[in-house]
């Protein structure tokens, strides 16, 4: 069989747990702390003792229905508490406390940047065109609906709509629809560290977790990567979820299959779940290696198709970049599920529902959206000021009283490296709205230019002066009179011989040199030379000089 | 001991008699009688000598002390304590320590009683004679030969022969209610919610709940009223408030009407027993009770509901006890496999393994809708027909138990015989609410008869009362089997 004549469509759904952002665990008070001592994060209800009974965190349900609500979900009005019954050493119980038939939130979506300009257009809300910000992504694929079956995602998944490639930057969006989302309780660690015996640490037992279920929606391991990054944004954004990686607080499991077109005819592989992934690039490499796999097992096994093959679990070996045949269906557990009596159901209300709504507000992709045209940000930076919630609040209150797109070129630049270099967020430099706008100001109206702008912020870091004040403090604001900067310009060009005949002689280098002798003026002027005026003055004394040659 | 709970507080409060000669009087009979009855399984006579003497040493200095200060009692063990082990009468548990209190435990200690132990029970509280316990039987005080009831067995036991005033028992299909009946006293299972099940390990978490064995009603109220009210450790406990069941005990009554449900009285019932009970309705008539005759359709279905329900929840509860973080593990384990089937196998009784096959299958996939979910539906039924029935009446009354207690051995390898037993209890936990057995008779043999009283939910004032005022009017209650005596 040629490999070429095939038309492969990978069909992929997610399902992924992620650790919400409580301090205590999901049915006792102990703490939840990565790295404390092997079972010192415990008590005799995650030790699951003997007449110990649960008790339910509101905190954990609260950021599930948060997520779930962002993630567009119906929120269930009345759920209760199952037990999944099976037997392992890091499930003290031998019973996990989940939701079975009635989750927390179902029948969402979430649109996912993706590169390929076909897949979508539909806007982040799913809202009519006429919904959209000045300036925003069109909207020619938005379905209301926003159920995957009848949106536009379902029909590219039977493969009617063209696929194209496009540039670098995201234009299109695929829509995933959310089968389900629960909350249910963590198990323990069984750890392997000495030979022939297997030690126990239950600190982790009863973390809650967040199960969200996709439809297989994903047609790709790149489309599979951008959503697993987008969800990790969303839930950070939320403050649902610190969602680290290392930490393991955001765990994925792919099924893939592929569907084969070959002589006119579609088959189909089995599906393939793969456990229990923790990175990103797992996720990526995982899904394509098993689109390989199918379509190797499929061409030499006809019978390589879902109706003659069960369903199977695979674990994914990063070392040697495979995944491995785990179990089939036929040792599939019957986890007997039934209502916990230990637990009453949670009823809310409309008012509830609503007031978690609020609290929600604007998602990510929507407020990145509006951001970039309120402000004239570029996509990429919005997207980096939105990676914190509280930066990004703090960027729109400054706005009001600054300039937004110097503002913005700020928070790129000079903000997030004193960030970054203590460690914590724009936010977390914990300098007020006010001054950070009023900086932008200055900037932006010429009473100081860019350099002197940089070192007003390096001193508004130990200072609570307004940015204003410290530039005439420092003598940071701008000259403008042109006998001063006449004077600045003579002499960086009496000091740079070399550069100036570079200027006038040298056409490749003339650029290079111009620059260089404005760099040399600004130096000269401490930082106080209107740019604007360096360069005009640079200008006529060059093209006098060159008269005079 | 012959007196009550009452009788003992008020002669430590008066200083009459100190807590240490009462604790000191409940050692000397448990060391006479244990032998004999083994009711319990684990005692501590210093720790009870301790308390009693901080208890006298708070009233030599006019310090204050609990309303059960002093009092010796027993709690079964199932029943979490710091102290001593809590064994639910299992090999699977034989050297657990729990490491916190119950919150009835709590409750008691915090009044001042003095636990002296842990009584004996059916394994992990399945059972209806105390003959499924590892630690062995309990025989009944009134004769040594027969069963004293179950699961509480131990608790009621202790508390007929005198070795206490009050104990503790857990109740899930009967198992306080049938012990009072067999063993001649008093002991009510609360509404569901109304004890806080926080500390007691589960047989049938929806149907479990805490309740007091006493020698009168009285005895029985007060320790209510200890133990009962909102804990937030156990999310089915109800956070509504506790009324002061003793007061309002001597209220009159005045035009009760009481329910007779001739599905109570058929087939299978004990004619002494039966006149036993019809002869307690004649007593409310001419106390100036209505009997009203009631119907409760579904009772047909209540033993086939209970046990579909209650081994279902039991095959969960019970999954915990695997071998690999507390309790007995096997040996030799081949693998991990095998240390949870040897450690189950050689830890758990035939009565318990046989109630965790029949839960597991009757939640298994293909089975569930058949089974348990059939059951959740019967069940909803059974509490509708109580709805319905005391739309009529104020309280229902009945038989506890089909027949007197029957002789050791002798049902052992009847499961269903057993079962059967249970007739006119399971129902009221089905349906939540609370029960009450009081002693109204004995057979012709000698053996005590009980009478049931139920009550809507949280009815528990209404129930003591009614059942208090039978005892104004009788002295079946006063009445103590010969071993008491000594």
């Amino acid at each position: 069989m040629d490999r070429s004549k095939l038309k492969i469509r990978p069909i992929i759904g997610m399902e992924i747990h992620v650790q919400l952002a409580t301090k205590t665990k999901l049915f006792c008070a102990c703490p939840i702390e990565f790295g404390a001592p092997p079972n010192s994060r415990v008590c005799p209800v995650c030790l699951g003792m003997p007449g110990v009974l649960p008790v339910l965190n509101r905190t954990a349900y609260e950021h599930a229905v948060r997520t779930a609500i962002a993630l567009k979900c119906e929120i269930a009005r009345f759920t209760k508490w199952d037990r999944k019954s099976y037997y392992y050493p890091d499930l003290p119980k031998n019973y996990q406390i989940s939701q079975y038939d009635l989750p927390l939130g179902f029948d969402g979506a979430f649109d996912v940047p993706v590169d390929d300009a076909a897949v979508s257009n539909a806007p982040a809300d799913g809202a009519p065109a006429d919904g959209e910000p000045e300036g925003g992504r069109p909207t020619d694929g938005g379905s209301a609906s926003g159920r995957p079956e009848s949106g536009v995602a379902a029909g590219l998944r039977t493969g009617r709509s063209p696929r194209k490639t496009s540039g670098t930057e995201s234009t299109g969006y695929r829509r995933v629809g959310i089968i389900r989302a629960h909350l249910e309780e963590d198990a323990g660690k069984n750890l392997h560290e000495k030979p022939g015996i297997t030690q126990v640490d239950l600190n982790r037992t009863g973390t809650p977790l967040l199960e969200i279920v996709t439809e297989p929606d994903l047609a790709s391991a790149d489309e599979a990567y951008n959503f697993c990054v987008e969800l990790q944004r969303l839930v950070t954004y939320l403050g649902a979820s610190e969602a680290s990686m290392q930490k393991g607080q955001m765990r994925f499991e792919p099924n893939v299959n592929v569907a084969i077109e070959y002589d006119g005819r579609e088959y189909r592989t089995p599906i393939a779940e793969v456990k229990n992934l923790n990175s990103f690039k797992a996720v990526r490499d995982a899904i394509r290696y098993e689109i390989e796999r199918q379509v190797s097992e499929w061409m030499a096994d006809p019978d390589y198709v879902i109706n003659k093959r069960p369903k199977e679990n695979r674990g994914w070996d990063d070392v040697r970049g495979v995944t491995e045949f785990q179990r089939g269906k036929e040792e599939a557990h019957d986890y007997r599920y039934f209502p916990d009596p230990d637990l009453v159901p949670v009823e809310v209300d409309d008012a509830w529902i609503e007031s978690m709504k609020d609290s929600v507000g604007e998602l990510p992709l929507e407020r990145q959206a509006r951001m970039s045209s309120e402000y004239g940000l570029s996509s990429a930076d919005a997207a980096t000021i939105l990676a914190d919630r509280a930066t990004a609040d703090l960027f729109e209150e400054a706005a009001e009283a600054g300039h937004p797109p110097t503002l913005g070129k700020q928070f790129i630049s000079f903000w997030s490296a004193h960030a970054n270099a203590r460690n914590t967020t724009i936010a977390g430099l914990g300098i007020d709205a006010a001054r950070l706008g009023e900086l932008s100001k200055i900037t932006a109206d010429g009473l100081v230019n860019a350099t002197a702008a940089a070192i007003i912020a390096e001193k508004m870091l130990s200072s609570s002066d307004t940015p204003t004040a410290i530039a005439q403090r420092e003598g940071l604001i701008q000259t403008r009179d042109e006998g001063q900067v006449q004077a600045w310009v003579e002499e960086a060009f009496t000091k740079n011989e070399k550069a100036v005949q570079d200027a006038l002689a040298n056409p490749k280098k003339q650029q290079q040199a111009r620059g260089f002798l404005t760099g040399q003026v600004m130096k000269i002027s401490g930082g106080k030379a209107d740019p604007k005026v360096v360069g005009k003055l640079i200008e006529e004394k060059l093209a006098k000089l060159s008269q005079d040659l | 001991m012959t007196a009550t709970l009452v009788e003992i507080r008020d002669a430590i409060r008066s200083r009459r008699t100190g807590a240490r000669e009462w604790v000191e009087q409940a050692i000397a009979a448990i060391e006479r009688l244990e032998p004999q009855l083994r009711a319990l399984v684990s005692y501590d006579a210093d720790r009870a000598r301790k308390l009693a003497r901080e208890v006298d040493e708070r009233i030599a200095r006019s310090q204050e002390v609990g309303p059960l200060a002093g009092a010796p009692l027993l709690v079964k063990d199932n029943i979490c304590t710091r102290f001593g082990p809590t064994t639910c009468a299992s090999k699977i548990l034989e050297n657990f320590q729990a490491p916190y209190d119950a919150h009835v435990v709590e409750r008691l200690e915090a009044a001042g009683a003095i636990i002296l132990g842990k009584t004996n029970l059916d394994e992990f509280a399945m059972g209806g004679s105390t003959e499924n316990s590892a630690m062995g039987p309990t025989r009944n005080p009134w004769a040594l030969d027969r069963v004293p009831g179950g699961s509480s067995g131990g608790s009621a036991a202790a508390v007929a022969a005198g070795m206490v005033p009050a104990a503790l028992g857990s109740d899930t299909g009967g198992s306080i209610r049938q012990p009072a009946s067999f063993c001649g006293i008093t002991g009510l299972k609360p509404t569901y919610g109304r004890v806080s099940r926080y500390g007691l390990v589960a047989y049938g978490s929806s149907l479990d709940q805490i309740g007091p064995f006493a020698r009168n009603v009285r005895d029985a109220a007060l320790l209510l009223e200890i133990i009962a009210g909102h804990d937030s450790r156990d999310s089915t406990s109800v956070n509504s408030p506790v009324p002061r069941y003793t007061a309002a005990l001597d209220t009159p009554l005045d035009g009760v009407r009481i329910g007779y449900a001739e599905e109570y009285f058929g087939e299978g019932l004990d004619p002494e027993v039966r006149q036993a009970v019809e002869a307690a309705l004649d007593v409310y008539r001419s106390a100036g009770a209505t009997v009203v005759p009631i119907h409760l359709p579904h009772t047909k279905y209540c033993i086939a509901c209970y046990y579909l329900v209650a081994t279902a929840e039991a095959s969960s509860n019970l999954a915990r006890y695997d071998g690999v973080h507390y309790g007995h593990r096997t040996a030799a384990p081949e693998d991990y496999i095998d240390v949870y089937c040897a450690s189950r196998q050689e830890g758990f009784g035939p009565e318990v393994r046989r109630r965790i096959m029949l839960g597991t299958y009757a939640l298994s996939s293909g089975y569930y809708d058949a089974y348990y979910l059939k059951a959740l539906k019967v069940r909803t039924l059974i509490k509708q027909d109580f709805e319905q029935a005391f739309g009529q009446v104020d309280v229902i009354a009945c038989p506890t138990a089909p027949t007197p207690p029957w002789v050791i051995g002798e049902k052992i390898n009847d499961p269903l015989a057993m079962y059967l037993m249970d007739v006119y209890t399971v129902s009221a936990n089905l349906a939540g609410i609370p029960g009450i057995s009081i002693p109204c008779g004995f057979s012709g043999a000698g053996l005590p008869i009980g009478l049931q009283l139920l009550g809507p939910h949280f009815a528990e004032e209404r129930l003591l009362r009614i059942a208090h005022e039978y005892q104004r009017h009788t002295d079946w209650h006063t009445r103590a089997p010969q071993i008491a005596a000594g």
